[in-house]
This record gives structure tokens, C-alpha cells and sequence, in this order.
């Protein structure tokens, strides 16, 4: 178990997220970095399912009252075990009455904290990604306790170590594909779609990411359609908006864009003021 | 009726499906009865219905394209597998009272009209889902009388309560929780639209029709009542 003595700004329970619940309203959610997530699941040897605690800008305080094995991952905000700075990317016991907290920032945005076993939290819809208006929880509380779970690790080679890609954080680099209004642009939209450089806005969050350059737009809003996380909208203002992991499941926006679902992860990690670079794959 | 169908991918695991850009029931009809015929011959991880679309998204990276699309364009054409699809028509009581309905007068000084005749003109509507979307449980129901319609706020309330039954231009819907939004409240249904600890959790899906039955304050907290201690059944006509 462990109790949560600072509990930062929207932390919050992730998995892959509530998948197949589009058609009833319900956002897919999960890990905004779905590929660090999965990186301590696998080093923990735990199903890719497994829960996580997504920690954003490194601002919580956490006490083990149990002997805990974890794995941070994700964004690095200089971790610490009792005053002790830890690797991030690897496994270890953590002793009971631990406090892990973090400093200041290195990179990335988002740190996950993974257990052996996963976190042991409410599951709604198949899943234990916080939502709310769907779980109880929206985001961690001070004085919270967070389970963790005993359901078995999945039996495989272990892999105590995975070399972990410090492009996923620095690069700039953002793939997609043409997103199903793309062909309406014009080829000056497209042009400045695809060569510009797109810096991340203060609106940012689990929702989506607005970007601060504008497009000329004269394109009208299409009829409410579906749209997934990574869709790249075009607002009537001309900015363009990125969701993320807990979109809304339609839109009436251009969609005009994709991004890869990767990308999607690599955006996760970006704060105000990075800047990107859409990157088109055929 | 057949339509010129679009296919375009939609990233790596999706496809969209569109038909022409118009809002029409008979496009919702062959909407739901392709929706059908796909989802019996598919295992997909989500199908999102729009007013003029369906979004499939795979569980899996597509990767021939053109073979899938064929597939699913012989499935279009495929006649006599599914005969009318007919919705659940579902009874939905709303309270208009002003304590509820805090933009009723607006609306009726707005169109000259009683607050009585847009109870009315509101009540005896046969709406259609089209889809949800926007919130868990948000019914997109086209049918609105087009003497109530009304743009929505200019700015949206921060807070408008669950339940509210409200008018966003040419639509109508029931809010199924707190949620900021611009739409004219007219009055607030006591059902639940979205409970997720229910195996369906939505009791109406695309292609169902709602009708609003307006209750008393009474029958509002009656109802309230009878949904905390679980015994409230969604009321269905016909």
C-alpha cells in the first residue's frame, strides 16, 4: 500500500485505457505516454494491462507503507527514495516507509510510476484509467492509498534492462498520416502544415494540445464525426488542436491529421513551448 | 436505398465511412442496418457513428486496405440480410418547471410564444438518436421543432446540472452530467443516461427514438426516489 503525502497536480491511475467504449460517449483515456507506461510493465514483468500512476511535471510525494517493487519511467524529474536519487528504467524493492518524491526537471513532462502487480484501483469499463464522471477518482487526493495489486506477473524472460530511446523526448519529430479532411486544404495549407514548426500552447492537457501558429482556414466545420486520440483538428480560428488520450469520441472540426499512436506518446511528454513538426508518412 | 459511400483510412487502424453531408433519417437508417451487417461478420474494437459516418477502428494495424474496403462495399451491396431496423421507442419525463427551465422565458419572449406551447411543441416530438457522442450518455437527437430552435449562448455556462434538457440550435438533448455548455436549458429529466455500473450503460443507442413526457415537481422527486433505490425502469412505448 502506499499513501499519498503530496498529491501533486493531476496525478492520476492509467492503463491502456477504457477501449471499446466509443460508441456509448465514453473517451478511450489510458497512459498519455502509452510507450513509457509499457516499458516499466515489461520490466516488471506485468501484464501490459497493468495500472500505473501517471505523474505529470514530477509533483507528488508518496510513502510505501509495504515493501514494494517499482519502476519509474517516462519523464525524468530527478527521483528520489528518502533523499536518495534513483534511476529511472529499472527495477528495485523499495523498503517500507519510503518516501519517493521528486526535484527538478530533466526531460519530458510525464513520469509513470509502475508496481509489480499494477495498481490495484477501481476498474470501470474494463479499465482503471481515472475519468471523470466514470470513476469515482478524477485525480490523486492527499491522504489517498493506492493498492497495490496481487494478481500474478505474466511468466516470461525477464528484461532486466531496456535500452530506453532518448529521442522519444528530445525529438521534435512528430509522424502522422493525412487525416480525412486533409485533401480539402489547399496546397498552401498544406504546405504550412507540413513544413511550419508548431509550438505547444498553455492549453495543454489529457484532453488535447493546442498549438500556438494559426492556419489560414476558410474551410467550414464538417457534420459531428468520430475522432480518435492523435486527430489533429482545425479550429475556425485557424489553430489546430491535438487530441489526446481523453478526447471526446466525436468532433465537428476538420480532422486533418493523424498522428501515429507513438507520436501520440512522444507529444505526451511536451510542455508549453516545445515546439513540433509534423512529419507525413504515406 | 443505396448511397455513394466514401472509404478513407483515418491513421493506421481505422477506416471512415461517409455518406453524403446531409443530416437525414434515411441516412441514419442505412447507417444503423450497415452498422448491423458489419458488426455481425466483424470484431472490431469500436464502431463511432456520426451524423453521416462510421468510424471502424480496428484492434490491429490495417494493412491491405483496398481488400478491406472491398470487403466491406460487398457487404453494402449484400441484399435481404437485415429487413428494417426498428429502434426502441423510449418515454423520457422531463420536469419544465422554471426551476429547472431557467432559460424557458427567454426562449419565450425570444419566439413569441408561451412557455406552455414550446412545452408542447417540445413534447410531441418523436426524436431519433443519430449517435452519442461529446459526453458518456450525450444523446445527438434530431427532430426539433424548428419554431423552438435557438442558437446556442454566445458563452457557455460553466456549470450546467445533470439532467438539463436544453436547445443548442437546430438540436435538442438531455445533459447526462455536470458539464459546462452553451445550449438554453428548458428543463431537467431526473433518468440517467449513463450509469456505468449497468452491463448496457446507456439504456438508448443509434437508431432508437425518444419522446419527453412533461411530469409534475412531484413526479420529478418520485422518480429521483425511485432511481436511488434502484427500481426505476426507462419507460418504453410501444
Amino acid at each position: 500500500m502506499i499513501t499519498v503525502l503530496n498529491p501533486g497536480i493531476y496525478c492520476t491511475i492509467q492503463d491502456l485505457g477504457r477501449i471499446g467504449f466509443a460508441h456509448i460517449g465514453v473517451p478511450i483515456s489510458g497512459a498519455m505516454d502509452l510507450h513509457s507506461a509499457s516499458i516499466g510493465n515489461q520490466l516488471l514483468n506485468n501484464k501490459k494491462s497493468a495500472a500505473v500512476l501517471e505523474i505529470p511535471f514530477g509533483g507528488c510525494k508518496l510513502q510505501f507503507e509495504t515493501v514494494v517493487t517499482i519502476c519509474l519511467t517516462g519523464a525524468d524529474f530527478n527521483p528520489t527514495i528518502d533523499g536518495e536519487l534513483i534511476a529511472l528504467n529499472s527495477v528495485f524493492k523499495v523498503a517500507k516507509g519510503a518516501i519517493l518524491s521528486f526535484g527538478s526537471r530533466k526531460y519530458g513532462v510525464r513520469t509513470y510510476l509502475c508496481v509489480l502487480g499494477g495498481f490495484d484501483a477501481e476498474t470501470v469499463l474494463k479499465s482503471s484509467s481515472y475519468y471523470k464522471g466514470v470513476t469515482a477518482r478524477s485525480y490523486l487526493q492527499k491522504g489517498d492509498t493506492l493498492c497495490v495489486g496481487f494478481n500474478n506477473p505474466i511468466k516470461q524472460k525477464s528484461h532486466a534492462k531496456i535500452k530506453v530511446d532518448v529521442q522519444h523526448f528530445s525529438t521534435n519529430k512528430i509522424r502522422v498520416t493525412k487525416g480525412p479532411e486533409f485533401e480539402l486544404l489547399s496546397k498552401n495549407q498544406q504546405n504550412a502544415l507540413l513544413k511550419g514548426v508548431f509550438t505547444v500552447s498553455k492549453d495543454n492537457n489529457r484532453v488535447g494540445y493546442q498549438l500556438e501558429e494559426s492556419l489560414e482556414n476558410e474551410l467550414k466545420p464538417i457534420l459531428t464525426s468520430g475522432v480518435l486520440p492523435g486527430t489533429v483538428q482545425l479550429t475556425p480560428s485557424g489553430k489546430l488542436i491535438v487530441l489526446m488520450r481523453d478526447c471526446q469520441v466525436t468532433g465537428g472540426y476538420p480532422r486533418i491529421l493523424q498522428l501515429l499512436d507513438n507520436a501520440t506518446s512522444k507529444l505526451g511528454q511536451k510542455i508549453a513551448g516545445d515546439e513540433v513538426q509534423f512529419w507525413l508518412e504515406e | 436505398m443505396l448511397n455513394q459511400l466514401t472509404y478513407k483510412t483515418f491513421g493506421k487502424n481505422a477506416i471512415l465511412i461517409e455518406w453524403p453531408a446531409v443530416i437525414s433519417e434515411e441516412v441514419l437508417q442505412d447507417i444503423v442496418a450497415y452498422k448491423t451487417k458489419i458488426e455481425r461478420l466483424l470484431k472490431l474494437q469500436d464502431v463511432i457513428v456520426g451524423y453521416n459516418s462510421l468510424l471502424l477502428v480496428y484492434n490491429f494495424e490495417i494493412e491491405k486496405f483496398q481488400t478491406k474496403v472491398a470487403l466491406l462495399k460487398e457487404l453494402y451491396f449484400q441484399k435481404g440480410v437485415i429487413s428494417k431496423i426498428r429502434g426502441v421507442h423510449w418515454s423520457v419525463p422531463v420536469c419544465y418547471d422554471p426551476v429547472f427551465g431557467i432559460d424557458l422565458e427567454l426562449i419565450s419572449t425570444r419566439k413569441n410564444k408561451s412557455v406552455e406551447e414550446i412545452v408542447r411543441l417540445h413534447t410531441e416530438v418523436v426524436y431519433k438518436v443519430f449517435f452519442i457522442g461529446f459526453l458518456p450518455g450525450f444523446l445527438y437527437l434530431g427532430g426539433l421543432n424548428s419554431e423552438i430552435a435557438l442558437p446556442r449562448k454566445e458563452t457557455p455556462r460553466l456549470r450546467v446540472p445533470k439532467g438539463a434538457v436544453a436547445i443548442g440550435g437546430h438540436q435538442t438533448g438531455v445533459y447526462p452530467a455536470e458539464s459546462s455548455g452553451g445550449w438554453n436549458i428548458i428543463g431537467n429529466s431526473p433518468v440517467s443516461f449513463f450509469e456505468m455500473d449497468k452491463i448496457t450503460p446507456c439504456f438508448a443507442k443509434t437508431g432508437d427514438e425518444i419522446s419527453f413526457e412533461s411530469i409534475s415537481f412531484e413526479a420529478y422527486t418520485s422518480i429521483k426516489e425511485q432511481i436511488e433505490n434502484n427500481t426505476y425502469q426507462h419507460k418504453k412505448i410501444g
